[in-house]
């Protein structure tokens, strides 16, 4: 008996938007004028929180804290085509999505202080708290979509993690019972080709981490996680079909971490400058910028105005957080489990 | 009311709260058609073929999904096939479903049980008779509940299913089938966090929880014990303890686990910080050995013996 091929894959990847701004107009996602702009003000403001973030760091106001610079395109654009209803399970590089989907940015920096208030989620919103353990979060989507399914809501579960997380045991467990049972949930690696110093080749021997989907029975697909486009029209899609019954989707953003691990780290230890120099061409807020410009809804003024609103508004956010205090004591107590045990009723009373 | 066994108490519990409360739903390996390894699923995917899910063979995965739900609003009861294999849970348990309602300031919770056998006596194969409770038993924001009896069982894990937090259910595989008893079919809950005075005695105060009570109810005779069934480990009754030890003055524990740092370590310290001079003897624990869980053939040297848990009593009744 000869062998047979009893089963092939292909990994497509998907670029809308290059880097000059020309964009592929028979695969364009339907986006009107006043979306482009609120996308580029996202791009914009998400970029303004980090560089604050990072200089609130430096100053000592804020505690450790990990820079989205560069991945900007990959959380907003899957972010934005995000429906209210649907679930969000970040890890701890997500605050482009929190951003996106209208968490309060005060909140955000209250987090990042070391203050476990800042992610009491709005009851508006579906987000999850930053997930520290890398890729362990990724069962907690696949758990509120099968939810979602059994309760016959139309409603999808999004889980974000990074090249490095797909090299966990738990991202591997969830996207089979993602797989299995066929759920709607979209997987989004941000695969920034760095876990701290570990460069993506050394991560995983697979030319893409999404073909890895493929192993689980359902597609993946890589897209330019520099381009919103890709990003958005990808997540729209998968979103869709997991909304429709088609389960499960992983999208690679292919990206890159501008910035250092976290501030505690240094990337110059590790990572050659000429790398992230060839990088600074691909950015996702240049080429957004360079399509609106050809588009002609995009001059200087509203660029610098863009801004200007952007570092008011900020700054009023970090002056909102300042005014919230500090939190209370009992507080870490309290929250343990809903209601308080023999001992913890003694414990509160000592540190009251 | 019918006599049943322990695998049938925890299978009425399960079938009347899927019944009363649509947002429960079983998930693990072999739960479904096969009705778990024990059995104690059986039946229940007949009634409830939206509501029960086989998973892969995935631990961690499982219990992370149950997260998911629980925190989507369903309340999830997942089955560890045993407690040995539980260990591939740890992160999921301690890095996440004891600390979302901490994490979020209350906007999230985790509403599962976690059901796993555990302990000896079924002669199995290795990591098939664990009792590493007191693991559990050192995360803030999990409950550990290990039932005795099946009329316990069943209210235990009523309560279990309705707490608003996560709860590990250990449930003693010795147990299972050894014992029947009289069980409502009507509906109880036991309630979380306190202890049952299964004897009441004057001279010493046994505490115990799973198949340890029943064979320290098999050595007490002579006696006058007050036997004190746990019932729940995390957060353990401290009042009940209290108020029997300052009664009696003598403490023995009896746990299956090993000794060091076995939860028997924290009841030693509670009733040393709480009623040292309330005390007429050191408190003593009968223990496992500090070893690895040894196989069938020597498992009777490792667990407490009938043999060692009155030579306890003696003496702390002779100190």
């Amino acid at each position: 008996m000869p062998e047979n091929i009893i089963e092939k894959f292909e990994i497509k990847h998907l670029q809308i938007l290059d880097e000059k701004g020309n964009a592929d107009t028979a695969i364009l996602p339907n986006l009107s004028d006043n979306d482009l702009k609120k996308l580029f003000e996202l791009l914009i403001l998400s970029r303004q929180f980090d560089q604050r973030a990072l200089q609130l760091h430096a100053e000592g106001r804020l505690g450790t804290y990990a820079s989205i610079l560069g991945q900007e395109a990959s959380q907003i654009g899957s972010a934005y085509a995000l429906e209210k209803t649907d679930w969000v399970f970040p890890s701890f590089r997500e605050m482009g999505v929190y951003i996106t989907l209208g968490y309060p940015i005060w909140m955000l920096f209250q987090y990042w202080t070391g203050d476990e208030r800042g992610m009491k989620t709005p009851d508006d919103l579906n987000i999850f708290p930053v997930s520290v353990p890398v890729g362990t979060h990724t069962p907690h989507a696949v758990g509120a979509a099968f939810a979602a399914k059994i309760k016959g809501h139309k409603t999808a579960a999004l889980s974000y993690f990074g090249d490095g997380g797909s090299s966990k045991g738990d991202f591997h467990e969830g996207l089979n019972i993602a797989g299995v049972h066929k759920l709607p949930v979209v997987f989004i690696c941000q695969n920034n080709q760095w876990a701290i110093s570990l460069p993506r080749e050394k991560q995983t021997a697979s030319k893409t981490i999404a073909q890895k989907a493929y192993s689980y029975g359902f597609e993946g697909i890589q897209v330019d996680g520099n381009d919103i486009f890709a990003v958005y029209k990808a997540t729209k899609d998968a979103l869709e079909k997991a909304k429709a019954g088609g389960g499960p989707t992983l999208i690679e953003c292919f990206t890159y971490r501008m910035s250092d691990h976290t501030t505690a780290d240094d990337a110059s230890r590790y990572r050659p400058k000429e790398d992230v120099e060839t990088w600074k061409d691909k950015d996702p807020l240049l080429r957004l910028k360079l399509y609106m410009q050809k588009k002609g809804i995009w001059t200087q003024s509203y660029e610098d105005d863009v801004k200007k609103k952007a570092t008011e508004f900020v700054d009023s956010e970090i002056k909102k957080e300042e005014a919230a205090g500090l939190p209370d004591s009992k507080d870490i107590i309290n929250y343990t489990y809903k209601d308080l045990t023999q001992r913890q009723k003694k414990e509160i009373k000592e540190i009251a | 009311m019918a006599r049943i066994n322990m695998v049938q108490a925890i299978n009425l519990a399960l079938g009347q709260e899927m019944e009363r409360d649509k947002d429960v739903v079983l998930i693990g390996e072999d739960v479904g058609k096969d009705g778990g390894v024990f059995r104690i699923t059986e039946g229940l995917v007949e009634k409830f073929p939206d509501r029960i899910f086989d998973t892969p063979l995935a631990e961690s995965g499982i219990v992370g999904t149950a997260i998911g739900m629980a925190a989507y609003g369903l309340k999830p009861v997942a089955e560890i096939q045993f407690m040995g294999f539980i260990y591939a849970c740890v992160e999921q348990l301690l890095s996440h479903a004891s600390r979302i309602r901490s994490r979020s300031r209350g906007r999230y919770s985790c509403p599962m049980v976690v059901r796993t056998p555990y302990g000896i006596g079924i002669k199995p194969p290795e990591l098939h008779s664990e009792s590493t409770e007191a693991l559990f038993c050192h995360m803030p924001g999990i409950k550990v509940v290990v039932p005795s009896s099946p009329y316990n069982a069943k209210g235990l894990l009523v309560s279990a299913i309705r707490d608003p937090d996560p709860v590990v259910f250990l449930e003693p595989t010795r147990l299972y089938r050894l014992i029947k008893e009289e069980v409502p079919e009507a509906e109880y809950a036991i309630p979380l966090g306190k202890a049952n005075v299964v004897q009441e005695g004057k001279e010493v105060t046994v505490l115990a929880w799973g198949s340890m009570l029943h064979r320290v109810l098999e050595s007490i005779e002579g006696f006058d014990a007050e036997v004190i069934d746990l019932m729940c480990l995390s957060p353990y009754d401290e009042e009940t303890i209290l108020n029997s030890v300052k009664k009696t003055g003598r403490v023995v524990i009896i746990h299956e686990a090993t000794r060091s740092c076995g939860f028997g370590a924290e009841l030693s310290a509670f009733v040393a910080e709480e009623a040292m001079l309330h005390l007429k003897s050191p408190v003593v624990r009968v223990t496992g050995l500090d070893a690895v869980i040894p196989m069938a053939r020597l498992e009777d040297y490792y667990a407490p013996s009938k043999e060692r848990i009155i030579k306890a009593l003696k003496k702390v009744m002779e100190y």
